[in-house]
């Protein structure tokens, strides 16, 4: 199945995108697809920050198993005000 | 009134919105760039959201500002984009029938606001830029409760 991947800010900076999809098999979780995107992008492997999570735009825990077509991003900790 | 905007935030819009004739109160939180931070001499800010759904967890704010107190209108504005010093980065309006609902419920929506909402600032300063909130070593020790909606 097929997601959407959102990087914001120092990921996306890390990552050299913001916006990309990704193939993934059947019951993936948001974890297994952080682990795919840390192989596929080396300036994510050493990112060492509590993220927070979340799947067409409502936050979700780790192990939420993913849809197909699922928006996910992944979101270094926030800094607005 | 919940959205971003690329461009300087009226105060007196915000003011416009959430006047009421039924409010005796009018409390108004205004976030400015300063211009220095643990030491670094800051030249401007640059913010990012997720665009979004960083209206929708703004919006969630104010729902549950109205639901702690009797507030009458609320409004919260946040800059995004180069914001030079000294200019306003966020601004939130809140209107009650009595200034201690008003005070309250500014306060809680500042202080949720940078704790959850999805919108990151890195400072641009004499010698480098930084994204605020991913420093080395730093973490994130408090996030919210994942929402089942």
């Amino acid at each position: 199945m097929k997601v959407r991947v959102k990087l914001f800010a120092m990921l996306r900076e890390r990552a050299g995108t913001a916006d990309t999809f990704h193939d993934v098999p059947e019951g993936s979780t948001v974890k297994d697809l952080w682990d795919d995107l840390r192989r596929a992008h080396g300036g994510l492997a050493g990112v060492d920050l509590r993220l927070l999570y979340a799947v067409n735009s409502e936050y979700v825990a780790l192990d939420h198993r993913l849809a197909d077509g699922d928006e996910v991003a992944f979101i270094p900790p926030v800094s607005g005000g | 009134m919940y959205r971003l905007t690329d461009q300087p935030i009226e105060l007196n819009e915000l003011l416009a919105f959430v006047g009421d004739p039924a409010a005796g109160a009018v409390s108004t939180f205004i976030g400015t760039t300063r211009d220095n931070n643990e030491g670094r001499s800051i030249i401007s800010l640059d913010y990012e959201a997720y665009p979004g759904m960083a209206e929708q967890e703004i919006a969630k704010l104010g729902e549950e500002a109205a639901e702690k107190w009797e507030i009458t209108r609320m409004a919260i504005v946040h800059r995004i984009g180069n914001v030079p010093i000294g200019e306003a980065s966020v601004i939130i309006a809140v209107s009650a029938p009595h200034r201690d609902d008003a005070f309250k419920a500014c306060r809680y929506a500042i202080d949720e606001l940078k704790k959850r909402v999805p919108i990151w600032k890195k400072e641009i300063y004499r010698g480098g830029e930084i994204w605020i909130g991913s420093q080395t070593g730093e973490r994130f020790t408090t996030p919210p409760t994942p929402s089942s909606g």
